[in-house]
């Protein structure tokens, strides 16, 4: 019966036989879109133009040509990556208005294959945060906050309290579109990964995130936060869709050249039985102070998981495991520092109303255009630059990267093929709670599972593992090998089958719900 | 360790960012004492990485061909202030005003 309800109702099949139209599935999205406005999961909704490639699509289908897997199928992308004719604002002042003229090439590839691009999610101004409740159009709610499982095991304090102040934050940064796939307003949404920022909100959504290897996916017209480690990440609801996204999204781009140039093979997962000859490594040093007793139970039952299918489950070290966080946030605020210098009011995005010269006018943009958390990394970045502290801190950083790396280097080559880890230290904080602390010590806490992965540039990926004692979401990341994404995959989706993750029960799907949505809460379109 | 005020005045001069308040310089204060921690780790004879991609050599040259372009209408496009074909921007060459002159929060300090 369990088995039943994870069976993913092939919407592609769906839409191949008519059974549902693409611009049936578009209006239902949109109508979904609307009844959960609450969630704050879009900054813009496409309406008009998700209409129009919707209705395209229903063209190719009823001529029996349709593009192909994607057709028709209703996506949601982060806003921070350039939509042509469509606002890009990256949660900030400094590109509200800012309508871009081209098309990143992973949006681009998506419309090519005729997917219905729905609208522009909201995060953390700029991708830096870890809670996506710091952009200008405010935080994202996780949509768990609203559902049965987290509501029957709230005590409410008060009779006055109420759903208001309880919610929960999606984490960060990509909370837009991870709230997105949660609440079933798309099927898979694209989000970006610097230090964790499509798996941290994954974990806490109860969705997929994938980080792929760095190098794969093409960053042409992503804005950039750390161009060394920034990769698209995908955000699905089962570990089949991410694989079929990859698939349409990997491969070397003319336009960005730190993509590397061997052929890409887009690959369907097999359905592994056998997995005694898989080696599984768990690092000590993710068993970090601060890790919640419940992951800590999870993490473990989940080894013994694989130690009982007759995998071969070994504990492995990643001594500087420590110093990445401090690592990458000495190289993360300098490339930041080089990044944002574009922002100065001359060709795009905020200008100021100051003339009296060209530096006072970037100094007034930027002071009214950037808010806290970023004006501050940038500070922190141009510091670790000068002169005086370039080898210092810069170069130091780029040393210990190194040493980062081939701590990975190193367990791979005796013989583990996968990493098993948490994502998070804990379920999902209570927004009143998260804000307490401020956004740098936040990311700081919160990026310390994932962010060694951006390091070394490997693959990662969360899968929603179990529901914590609150009725929240609990995820586990799995790191491979670089470029071994089927691997990488075909051991999560061994994973996802045996845990077996329950469904969101939320209101406001159930009243849309109709022949499209039956057996479909797990949806995928493969 | 406290940051100087005219290290701080030299890094609103270079970010052109300002430090609004004494929270943003504890804030920097703060991020140094953080990253400080890396000197703990023995980096002798390690070589800095540039990219996680270093082996596969995939930053080349192409040829210099032009293969896109004429799009001057759209680049245009965002610009707030623009004459014919050109941004524009106010008087070049006017450094910002001296500490003392400028209206910043670490005048006080």
């Amino acid at each position: 019966a369990a088995l039943k309800d994870r069976l993913r109702s092939q919407v592609s099949a769906a839409l191949k036989e008519g059974r549902v139209t693409p611009t049936e599935l578009c209006q239902r999205c949109l109508a979904l879109i609307k009844s959960t406005k609450f969630l704050n999961a879009y900054i813009t909704v496409a309406e008009e133009t998700a209409l129009k490639q919707a209705e395209e699509s229903e063209e190719r289908y009823k001529r029996g040509q349709p593009l192909g897997i994607l057709d028709g199928i209703p996506i949601a992308v982060k806003d921070n990556f350039n939509t042509a004719g469509i606002e890009t604002t990256c949660a900030s002042n400094m590109l509200k208005g800012y309508i871009s003229p081209y098309n990143a090439t992973v949006v681009q590839k998506l419309l090519d294959q005729g997917a219905v691009l729905l609208g522009k999610t909201n995060l953390d101004e700029f991708a830096m945060g870890s809670g996506s409740t710091d952009g200008v159009f405010g935080p994202v709610r996780n949509p768990w906050s609203y559902s049965k499982q987290y509501k029957e095991k709230s005590v409410p304090k008060s009779h006055s309290e109420d759903e208001e102040s309880n919610w929960v934050i999606t984490g960060g940064s990509s909370g837009g579109s991870a709230a997105a796939v949660s609440s079933f307003t798309c099927f898979a949404a694209l989000g970006s990964d610097t230090g964790g920022s499509t798996r941290n909100p994954a974990a806490h959504c109860g969705v997929v995130g994938l980080k792929p290897t760095y190098g794969l996916i093409s960053r042409h017209g992503l804005i950039p936060l750390v161009n060394s480690m920034d990769v698209p990440g995908i955000l699905t609801r089962c570990v089949d869709d991410a694989a079929v996204l990859l698939g349409s999204l990997a491969g070397h781009d003319p336009k960005d050249s730190t993509t590397i140039q061997d052929d890409f093979k887009p690959f369907e997962l097999p359905n592994l039985t056998d997995v005694s000859k898989l080696s599984i490594g768990i690092p000590k040093e993710y068993h970090v102070p601060g890790l919640s007793s419940e992951i800590l139970a999870i993490w473990s039952k989940a080894a013994e998981l694989f130690k009982n299918a007759g995998a071969k489950v070994v504990e492995v070290s990643l001594p500087h495991t420590r110093y990445s966080i401090v690592c990458y946030h000495v190289l993360c605020t300098a490339e930041v520092a080089s990044n944002m210098a574009r922002f100065d009011g001359l060709e795009y995005g905020h200008r100021s109303d100051m003339k009296d010269s060209t530096e006072s006018m970037y100094a007034a943009t930027r002071r009214e255009g950037f808010n806290d958390v970023v004006r501050g990394r940038i500070l922190s970045g141009n510091y670790f630059l000068l002169k005086q502290n370039y080898e210092n801190y810069f170069v130091k950083a780029q040393k210990v990267r190194r040493l980062i790396a081939n701590d990975f280097v190193k367990v791979f080559r005796s013989g583990v093929d996968i990493l098993l880890t948490p994502t998070t230290l804990s379920d999902a904080a209570p927004y009143m709670e998260f804000i307490q602390e401020d956004n740098r010590t936040r990311s700081a806490q919160d990026d310390i599972l994932t962010q060694a992965a951006n390091m070394a540039g490997l693959p990662a990926i969360n899968v929603p593992t179990a529901l914590s004692e609150r009725g929240l979401p609990v995820g586990l990341q799995f790191i491979g090998r670089s470029f071994q994404e089927k691997q990488l995959l075909t051991v999560a989706k061994w994973f996802e089958k045996q845990v077996q993750f329950p469904v969101i029960q939320l209101e406001e799907v159930k009243r849309h719900d109709s022949g499209v949505f039956q057996h479909q809460k797990s949806a995928s379109f493969s | 360790q406290k940051v100087s005020v005219e290290v701080l005045d030299h890094l609103e001069h270079l970010a052109l960012v300002d430090f609004r308040d004494a929270e943003g310089v504890e804030r920097l204060q703060k991020a140094i004492q953080f990253a400080d921690q890396l000197h703990e780790v023995n980096t002798d004879g390690v070589e800095p990485m540039d990219s996680v991609l270093e082996d596969r050599w995939c930053l080349y040259l192409r040829e210099d061909d032009v293969t896109e372009g004429n799009c001057t209408k759209e680049l245009l496009e965002n610009a707030r202030e623009k004459v014919e074909e050109y941004f524009v921007a106010p008087p070049g060459n006017i450094p910002l005003p001296k500490l003392e002159e400028r209206e910043t929060f670490l005048q006080g300090s």
